[in-house]
């Protein structure tokens, strides 16, 4: 069942609040959508990568004369041909990347840092040339220890990585080199004596394991490059703009000589915010002067994409019995894989974002290990931080005899409230989704023996970023809406909406595009739940130009000043004491007009998005657990969340039910296994467990609408937040059906079967199953 | 080594193509028939997103190699509007907003196509169980199954 929470004004709407059908839907629905891999150029060469299979190794000799010989094989290249980089921090998605790493993760050079680490590509005529070809590199290595595990990678024995990386963050600066990256705290109050004015404090560690962002669509690119620098590159990203940047930057490029088309995009969740096989199919392509394809395999795309960081976290958390919280505390050391930049910056400060706190501080390290480097994946670091913490939560509440709802809403924050990570909060809508919850029928609802619920609450900040977008008016009445960022999940439906809206238009009266890096000013990407929120301001900006030039021609046709005009249902009308004296023009008027009264009619919005509005969530989820097998079942789940303004709601819905079933994956079956020789065990869809439709039942939503002030719709991101919830939630659940207290992820049958067990054979008297 | 020469139909039309041994029915129809509507999510069977049917059997077509297409009748997500109309399943799923990114899309549309033949009137468990074998990881099959459900309830009432 989907229900929306609306506010009055909410119904002066046309468009907004509707469901259209969305304009790219058709193509989607007959295979006509191209994706990355479906773009082919007459003369193609196929890309292949050769990857290594240890986990830690230096790099010592690679010889591809044999490879060079093989008949078919047009292009090889190395870490040789990429110019070394300097260290430099520069925005990547809502994480920061940096180009003395990026140019190492793409093409190994002194060592290999994890299994699956890009050592050489080729470029043949055909794929089984390519792979051929690979057999043929010989690559001599010097195998050295390596560490998975985070906790093992901290200690002052473990395996070095990076032999020069000294801890940023500690003052003053350590001498010697290790794992960690960085520190981070943030904070306030005096922790201590919060702790000290605790009538309850609970104390646990947490464990979570790497997952996957699980895009059904592998990374996919064809590159062109002519002979005399210009390239042109096809690529599944989440953002072109950015990909061109990463390529230039890595290439040694100028920016102008490369123009980058998003295809339609199988899913990024974060992962296809980074570079991977662009800037080495371009290379290839610019030696073999040759188009160049390549298209990664789902083992490829586990061994060396995302995943996002595992962790190992202790949280404690003090209360009255009043159910004021005194004091919480979190440490969080987060798994970065082989290059420094987890997470763990926006994880720490999401952790106690929910509550309001006087005495709260949380410490977090950046530490890598010799697995793939993380990529972001939808509210990249808060499901981990925040799963820990509403464990914790659950625990307080339950010892104080506290409805678990009526704890969080005692302590939540609202507007006003300075966030734990520092600012004050504008409007949002966490109370109203905590009372939604206690008002659901799902809360009360009966529940049977082996069965549990729990609930949690979750948060995201979003972001906003530069945006550009056309509004074009055409000569028969209809628009063409270019944007820049990719549509993952009905964006171009939303943005139609919008600019329907302002021109008193139906949506099917606009054609909305994703523009190419040469057709529109910049774009940042599809990412930080930015793309309706951000997007939607620039169209509202444009079409209200669109308005604004219309009121001028109409104007000048009428041989009356500019404010002697109104803007009304579609349509330019004199105003005031010329009311009725002249008919309407319409957008067709217009439009065959345009070039007699000026020139084409266009509006061209170039912002950087300000203004971005948390959103708050909170699910409830009931499952049952097997005691014979260990397995849990969702038996229902209720995701209740604040969109601001849902502009197509049948999408938030969709945002609001994936990221809960990606977080139920998270919660109950996903993980990164590694053998003791620090190679990946599971790298197939068929041992990578995601959820499957026979997993899950019905995902029930409610809509919260508290308008975000600072958006002309009122819209707030509403794609990352759904995954921060799930994770307790299932966890209290779990907690609530069998009095065990899960505290590693995943849930797995066996895990649960094992805790099980082992809480009967120590009679254990909390345990319910 | 020499490519095979095999004949089959695609969507009711006669086809002929040259591939290697080891090309799938999936690289067949993708890069040599340049039918790119069918998806190719893990080359393993895992996905379901190159769900294809050869001689009225649901497969994955990247667990059949192209050779074995020899003589067959494959139906893909091409052929699947009855000319300028949608099948109901195309227009169902746009209705509901069963599609996300949409890559998984032409695999559960050919799978869920494959279920209504057999049974028109499946209940939700029959829809989750049989559509397991394809992945979707941005609806959380909500409203695919819902989908489903309201065009199988509109075939029967047709």
């Amino acid at each position: 069942m989907q229900e929306r929470v609306q506010n009055a004004e909410a119904a002066e709407f046309k468009v907004i609040g509707t469901r259209p059908i969305r304009p790219d839907g058709v193509d989607k629905v007959t295979g006509r959508a191209r994706f990355g891999a479906d773009y082919n150029l007459p003369g193609q060469l196929i890309g292949k990568v050769l990857r290594s299979p240890h986990p830690h190794a230096r790099i010592k000799r690679i010889d591809t004369s044999k490879a060079e010989k093989l008949p078919g094989v047009k292009a090889i290249v190395t870490s040789a041909d990429f110019p070394d980089q300097p260290s430099e921090f520069v925005p990547a998605g809502e994480l920061l990347i940096n180009y003395r790493d990026l140019v190492r993760n793409i093409m190994a050079r002194e060592k290999v840092l994890y299994e699956g680490h890009a050592v050489a590509a080729v470029a043949a005529t055909s794929a089984s040339i390519a792979k051929q070809a690979l057999k043929l590199i010989e690559v001599e290595y010097e195998v050295l220890p390596h560490v998975i595990d985070v906790d093992e990678a901290m200690r002052p024995d473990a395996p070095l990585l990076h032999e020069d990386m000294i801890t940023a963050g500690v003052d003053p600066a350590p001498n010697t080199p290790s794992n960690i990256a960085k520190r981070v705290e943030f904070g306030r109050g005096d922790v201590a004596k919060g702790f000290a004015e605790a009538d309850v404090i609970i104390e646990r560690e947490f464990k979570t394991k790497p997952v996957h962002q699980g895009y059904i669509e592998p990374h996919a690119c064809l590159a062109n490059v002519s002979e005399d620098g210009q390239a042109e590159l096809w690529v599944t990203t989440q953002g072109q703009w950015v990909v061109r940047a990463h390529c230039a930057r890595l290439l040694g490029w100028d920016v102008s000589k490369i123009r980058v088309t998003a295809t339609e995009i199988g899913g990024g969740f974060g992962g296809k915010t980074v570079v991977y096989l662009e800037p080495v199919a371009l290379a290839l392509a610019a030696k073999a002067k040759r188009p160049v394809k390549m298209v990664m395999t789902r083992d490829e795309v586990f061994r060396a994409t995302g995943p996002t960081s595992g962790a190992s976290m202790k949280v404690k958390i003090g209360a009255k019995r009043d159910g004021r919280i005194t004091a919480a505390e979190a440490l969080l050391k987060y798994q970065a894989g082989a290059f420094q930049g987890s997470p763990i910056g926006p994880g720490a400060m999401s952790a106690f974002a929910p509550y309001d706190l006087e005495n709260v501080r949380t410490v977090g390290y950046d530490v890598v290990t010799n697995r793939p480097k993380v990529a972001a994946y939808r509210a990249p670091g808060a499901p981990i931080s925040e799963f820990a913490v509403e464990s914790v939560i659950d625990e307080v509440a339950k010892a104080i005899g506290m409805d678990p709802i009526d704890f969080r809403l005692k302590n939540a924050a609202k507007e006003g409230t300075r966030a734990a990570y520092g600012p004050k909060f504008g409007p949002i809508g966490l109370i109203e989704c905590l009372e939604a919850a206690k008002a659901h029928p799902h809360w009360s609802a009966p529940l049977g023996p082996n069965q549990g619920r729990g609930a949690a609450s979750g948060f995201w900040f979003n972001v906003g970023g530069e945006t550009t977008v056309q509004l074009q008016l055409n000569e028969d009445g209809t628009f063409n809406l270019v944007a820049g960022t990719p549509d993952i999940g009905g964006l171009r439906a939303s943005l139609c909406m919008m600019a329907a809206e302002e021109l008193g238009i139906e949506p099917s009266r606009i054609r909305a595009l994703i523009g190419d890096t040469a057709s529109l000013g910049y774009n940042f990407l599809t990412g930080g739940s930015r793309s309706t929120f951000s997007g939607g301001m620039a169209v509202v900006e444009a079409a209200r130009q669109v308005i604004a030039q219309a009121c001028a021609r109409a104007a000048k046709l009428w041989e009356l000043p500019v404010d002697a005009v109104t803007f009304e249902d579609g349509k330019v009308k004199p105003a005031g004491d010329n009311a009725g004296k002249h008919e309407p023009l319409g957008f067709a008027d217009l439009g065959r007009l345009a070039g007699k009264t000026g020139g084409p009619i266009v509006g061209n919005a170039s912002i950087t998005a300000h203004g971005a509005a948390p959103s708050f969530g909170v699910h409830i989820a009931d499952v049952e657990v097997d005691p014979e097998t260990g397995r849990i079942s969702v038996l229902r789940y209720t995701a209740i969340q604040d969109a601001g303004r849902a502009i197509h709601p049948s999408y938030v819905e969709g945002q609001y039910q994936g990221g809960a079933a990606q977080g139920i994956g998270w919660a109950l079956n996903e993980e990164y296994i590694y053998g003791e020789d620090g190679r990946l065990q599971n790298a197939s869809f068929l041992d990578y467990r995601m959820p499957v439709a026979s997993d899950l039942p019905m995902i029930d939503t409610v809509i919260i609408e508290v308008p975000n002030p600072r958006h002309p719709y009122g819209v707030r991101g509403v794609g990352e937040t759904p995954i921060v919830p799930p994770l307790a939630a299932i966890a209290n659940a779990v907690e609530n059906a069998t009095g065990l207290r899960f505290t590693e992820l995943p849930m797995s049958p066996p895990r649960v079967l094992a805790a099980i067990e082992a809480a009967r054979a120590r009679g254990d008297k909390n345990l319910k199953v | 080594m020499a490519k095979h020469h095999i004949a089959f139909t695609v969507n009711g039309d006669p086809v002929e193509v040259l591939c290697e041994t080891q090309q799938t029915l999936l690289d067949v129809l993708r890069d040599e028939l340049e039918l790119t509507g069918t998806k190719e999510g893990c080359g393993t069977g895992d996905c379901g997103a190159c769900s294809v049917v050869v001689d009225g059997r649901l497969i994955c077509s990247c667990l059949m190699l192209g050779v074995e297409a020899n003589g067959k009748s494959v139906e893909t997500i091409e052929g699947m509007g009855r000319g300028e109309e949608l099948h109901p399943l195309q227009r169902k799923f746009l209705e509901h907003a069963a599609l996300q990114c949409g890559i998984c899309t032409p695999g559960f549309l050919v799978a869920a196509k494959a279920l209504l033949d057999r049974n028109p009137n499946p209940t939700e468990t029959e829809v989750r169980y049989w559509l397991a074998g394809n992945l979707c990881r941005c609806t959380g099959y909500d409203k695919i199954v819902r989908a489903v459900m309201d065009a199988a309830a509109e075939m029967r009432r047709a």
